[in-house]
């Protein structure tokens, strides 16, 4: 079963997409929910809200030890508090992956777009049509990371160890392809 | 890359799902607003019950003040412009807000056509009381809907009216001539089934008007809102930053009631709030704009 962390933000549309490739899914909202689950999704929403709600309720303590043998996959706002770093002190970083990443770096909603990205799975390639809302950017990817999706030479997703997080919005355009690589063949 | 698309606009508003919108009039109240977990703020000169007190034209508020709060927190900055006013939109656009509220709290610019969002880039929130309202602000390009309630009021009984007549009325549809619904709602067929088979509205929908307390934030969620709007209600409370910090903790946890009795336990008076029976027909917020 995976969780989905749903202090805040669109877990709705990743609870649809687990439900779309066979895997149950369960809220998390409270730390012993993660003690039920083998894997997690951190959700987009706004980063601020989710470390606040995350710190209050001890759940980013028990998010890093659950780390260290599930997989967590964040997309977005998740994506900012698995990174090492993300130079706002409003913001928690957990640090599940070594790179430094930037908060709305393409600016304010009215610079939010969609578009083609490339998505790396061993040998094959494919191209998924995401939403960028108000998003980050990885503006450094560490020694310990790999890259697995681009938009044109930008890198928009990373992967360490077990762990997944990219910029952008598959799962509001209904692709199942990243959680399918964190959740089915990442075992 | 597009940069237009619909789904763009609905995407920041499924962002905002499970959190609190705050209306603030000033940077120290933005921050203690995004200090307390707000998932966004609305930029406003006064806030709704002072509108209400003070009378007079109520306009889209001074960019000079909005820009101000833009530059202070990190959180996406929403700002409030006058039914049918267009040209209010296009300043908020150009001043790069994150959502236009095109709200009953200020004086309407046009009685008989709201804007026309689709050109916009910026999206757009809009209050309704009913479905026929709801989907005619979507048909007009509204990415996200909100119960108008009763705006300054601190009274809960409007939201909960709109609510649940939004909720009943998507239920209905199952049993309706849709036609004569589409008819009714002065709205094309398409839309009206698409709420039917999906059994919801085509955007999120949001709570707004008259929430004050944490146990109204849990109501507002559990009858369905995704997210609450509290405008009045905090700043005009004798213990901002607290009841703030609360309200969010009880939308997060709105399912709980211990969570929400433990946000609510320490914190001091809420606003007074007005009676709907003290308010007349003619001045309620909630009338303007069908």
């Amino acid at each position: 079963m995976i969780g989905v962390l749903a202090l805040q933000g669109n877990f709705q549309s990743h609870l649809n997409i687990l439900e779309k490739i066979n895997l149950e899914s369960l809220l998390v909202k409270k730390s012993e929910d993660l003690n039920r689950v083998s894997g997690l999704i951190i959700p987009g929403g706004e980063s601020t809200t989710m470390s606040k709600l995350l710190v209050n309720s001890n759940l980013d303590k028990k998010v890093k030890e659950f780390s260290k043998k599930n997989p967590i996959l964040g997309t977005c706002a998740g994506a900012i508090i698995m990174s090492k770093n993300s130079s706002d002190k409003r913001v928690l970083n957990l640090g599940l992956l070594d790179m430094d990443i930037d908060r709305n770096a393409y600016g304010r909603q009215v610079f939010s777009f969609s578009d083609q990205i490339k998505i790396i799975d061993g040998e094959n390639k494919s191209n998924c049509e995401v939403l960028f809302i108000r998003a980050p950017k990885i503006i450094n990817v560490g020694n310990n990371c790999d890259v697995f999706a681009f938009r044109n030479d930008e890198v928009v997703g990373v992967k360490q160890g077990k762990h997944f997080a990219i910029t952008c919005h598959p799962e509001l355009m209904g692709n199942t392809k990243i959680h399918e690589m964190c959740f089915k063949k990442n075992r | 890359m597009t940069k237009d698309t619909f789904k763009v606009k609905v995407g920041l508003a499924e962002m905002l799902k499970g959190g609190v919108i705050m209306d603030v009039t000033n940077v120290e109240q933005a921050k203690i607003a995004e200090d307390a977990g707000a998932v966004s703020v609305m930029a406003l000169e006064r806030i709704p019950s002072d509108i209400r007190k003070d009378g007079g034209v109520a306009r889209m508020s001074n960019p000079h003040m909005i820009k101000e709060i833009q530059d202070n927190v990190s959180i996406p900055v929403m700002a409030k412009c006058r039914i049918g006013h267009f040209a209010e939109a296009q300043i908020l656009e150009a001043l790069e807000v994150d959502f236009i509220d095109e709200s009953e709290v200020l004086t309407m610019a046009d009685e008989h056509f709201h804007v026309d969002k689709h050109p916009f880039k910026v999206p757009f929130v809009c209050g309704a009381r009913n479905l026929g309202e709801a989907l005619r602000r979507v048909h007009e390009g509204a990415a996200l809907i909100r119960t108008k309630g009763e705006a300054g009021s601190g009274n809960i009984v409007e939201a909960v009216r709109h609510m649940k007549m939004i909720t009943s009325q998507i239920l209905e549809l199952k049993s309706a001539d849709l036609s004569k619904k589409a008819e009714e709602f002065r709205v094309p067929l398409e839309l009206v089934e698409q709420v039917e088979k999906n059994q919801k509205l085509p955007v999120p929908n949001f709570a707004a008007g008259g929430i004050a307390t944490p146990a109204d934030a849990s109501l507002m969620m559990q009858l369905g809102a995704e997210t609450v709007f509290v405008g009045s209600g905090i700043f005009k409370s004798q213990d901002p930053s607290e009841r703030a910090h609360a309200i969010v903790k009880s939308v997060a946890h709105y399912h709980n009631a211990k969570d929400v009795l433990v946000a609510s336990y320490d914190l001091k008076d809420a606003m007074k709030g007005i009676l709907m029976s003290d308010i007349p027909e003619e001045e309620k917020f909630s009338n303007r704009g069908d």
